[in-house]
């Protein structure tokens, strides 16, 4: 055996044979691919139900064609307006005040002289993040219960003001669930920020300290600017997913309260209430399509300006 | 030489940072105050930081009678642990796979990899698919499989690591010295690749641990196949059910759901682990999240 493999090494350099010996490879590499294809691409296929008007006996392939009539229905309603707006405009204040939080703690962290706080800090702040949905939803119940959450407990002791019946006002549910959703996030998002942050060179700073500039001049002038290319990155990243919200978020921390759908319904979770709640199969598939589509459009285009400014941080 | 200016801003920054770790600290804290609230006292006065009686009873009853709630919590174990390993050895043998310079198709078996990061069907047909043709419905399979299994982000972030971290030359010595090319993979790169698949192992067990969307949407009926999370979920299902459907004036009976402190005990419950392997967590995750943000 070892002969054999010396005498092709004495010639020329040792060339693999063509794609069989690459075999074991593509074994190895089958399991994830069958999986893929299971998981991802024939659902892919399966969208084609929208199109369907959905038999349990015939089964996707099997049932009649509905053609547009699924799509008619769904956008005939109110319904498909308002779970657009609000998935869009949850999106654009996640990004807006995710994104200001974010840099914000970033570049304080940063500034902060005793690197063991700064790190502390940061522990403490990546904390929400890896608490499930449904937890994060009792938290969000201990505080806004109607009888026994915290807030109606303590606003009326230390401020005298009226209990507020939380899960019955849908008017304010955008404010809370912005905060929810910075309290889960942020954590997360100030990594990425700081890693950058932390990457930027001294000599720009120890140059502006020799001029006389304060840490906040330091921050406008040099920390901010370099910081550009980050942000906008993720900026648009983020907008690339703006069709599609965290589900856990809409559906578990209102506690699927039917009277906060209207400023809590978005696209995702009137999907699901379709399909699981209503059994209206053909309209929450129509709904998945539209998302499916109009998000991977966003997601390239998106995708593309980013590639335009930083080849590297694109997917493309 | 600390300037005025910056010892000023220390002072603005550690302040803010501090208000920062109350607003993430309070919601646990709280729910860990009620765990150990007594009862009575929580449904009299709400829930409270500083309570006026503390009592073990919530957690005495998980302990004695919550067999069920028992069982969920063994369930929760056994899907994360079964999940991750499984998620591991076929991300890592995918991601070393498609990271091999020479492999015919490479490029179009990571295309396929991460095309599925920007389009995908959506709920509907996913689950008609899953439980019309796979019929995994209220089976074990359905908290394993869908979405968590395989990620399309890890596989990438492997093949990365395989791709740029590890060196050719020494795949290359031990394929010169006869070494099968499976051999070279579990006797060179996956030691080799040990902080990557330590990453990639945490990020695979907090989603495990944390899913609730499978049991949500499969497991209908065998109420034995709960985990942790699905328990909370349908619990406060049911609340929300009957406090909607309660007779005006009548009270609602909740005697078959546990009470507020129970159900915060399982909340409880069911961050421990991850807040155990918490300090282990946190320095992984930075490296893993710097690495992805970061395309290879």
């Amino acid at each position: 055996m070892r002969m054999s493999k010396t005498k092709v090494l004495t010639g020329k350099k040792k060339k693999s044979t063509g794609w069989k010996s690459y075999i074991p490879f593509y074994l190895m590499a089958l399991p994830g691919l069958i999986y893929f294809f299971i998981n991802n691409y024939m659902p892919m296929g399966g969208l084609i139900v929208a199109f369907k008007s959905y038999s349990a006996k015939k089964g996707i392939w099997g049932s009649d064609w509905a053609r547009f009539n699924n799509f008619r229905y769904l956008f005939m309603t109110n319904e498909a307006f308002n779970i657009t707006r609000n998935t869009l405009l949850y999106n654009v204040a996640f990004i807006i005040c995710g994104t200001f939080l974010a840099v914000t703690v970033a570049i304080l962290l940063n500034e902060i002289r005793s690197k063991k706080a700064s790190r502390l800090y940061q522990s403490v702040y990546l904390l929400p993040h890896l608490v499930s949905w449904v937890i994060i939803s009792y938290l969000a119940y201990a505080f806004l219960s109607a009888d026994t959450g915290f807030i109606n407990n303590t606003i009326l002791k230390l401020f005298g003001g009226k209990v507020i019946n939380w899960y019955n006002s849908p008017k304010y549910w955008p404010v809370i669930i912005v905060i929810v959703y910075l309290w889960q996030s942020v954590g997360y998002t100030t990594i990425v920020y700081f890693a950058s942050v932390v990457g930027f060179d001294r000599g720009y700073y120890e140059a502006a300290e020799l001029e006389g500039a304060g840490t906040w001049k330091k921050i406008k002038y040099i920390t901010l600017p370099l910081l550009k290319p980050t942000i906008i990155t993720m900026v648009l990243l983020a907008v690339g997913k703006i069709f599609y919200s965290d589900f856990g978020l809409f559906y578990q921390v209102p506690m699927n309260a039917g009277a906060l759908y209207p400023t809590t319904n978005v696209i995702d979770t009137f999907v699901y209430r379709g399909l699981m709640q209503q059994n209206n199969i053909g309209m929450s598939a129509a709904a998945g399509l539209y998302q499916s589509v109009v998000g991977f459009i966003i997601v390239i285009a998106a995708n593309l300006l980013v590639r335009k400014i930083d080849k590297d941080s694109s997917f493309i | 030489m600390q300037s005025k200016s910056s010892r000023r801003f220390n002072i603005f920054a550690n302040a803010f940072m501090i208000l920062g770790v109350i607003f993430c600290l309070s919601p646990l804290v709280l729910l860990l105050v009620s765990s150990f609230t007594d009862s009575n006292v929580l449904i009299r006065n709400g829930y409270s930081f500083y309570p006026e009686k503390l009592s073990l009873e919530a957690y005495r009853y998980l302990f004695q009678s919550g067999t069920q709630i028992m069982r969920a919590y063994g369930m929760s174990f056994v899907v994360t642990i079964t999940g991750t390993c499984l998620s591991l050895v076929i991300t890592t043998m995918l991601g070393y796979s498609i990271s091999r310079p020479g492999l015919p198709g490479r490029r179009f078996l990571t295309f396929y990899v991460f095309f599925t990061m920007l389009f995908n069907g959506g709920l509907v047909p996913t689950y008609l698919m899953y439980t019309g043709t796979f019929h995994i419905k209220n089976t074990i399979l359905a908290l394993l499989i869908p979405n968590l299994l395989v990620r399309a982000y890890y596989v990438l972030l492997m093949r990365s690591f395989f791709q740029n971290s590890l060196p050719e030359e020494i795949l290359e010595a031990a394929s010169i010295d006869g070494a099968s090319k499976l051999k070279i993979f579990y006797k060179i790169a996956v030691p080799m690749a040990k902080p990557i698949v330590t990453t990639i192992a945490l990020f695979s067990m907090i989603l495990y641990w944390n899913d609730w969307q499978n049991g949500l949407y499969y497991i209908t009926t065998k109420t034995g196949l709960y985990t942790i999370q699905n328990l909370l979920n349908r619990m406060v299902q049911e609340i929300q059910y009957l406090s909607s459907n309660a007779t005006v004036g009548g009270s609602i009976d909740l005697s078959g759901i546990p009470s507020a402190t129970v159900r915060m005990a399982i909340a409880v419950i069911g961050i421990l682990p991850i807040a155990v392997l918490y300090p282990f967590i946190q320095s992984n995750f930075a490296k893993g999240i710097t690495v992805g943000a970061v395309k290879g």
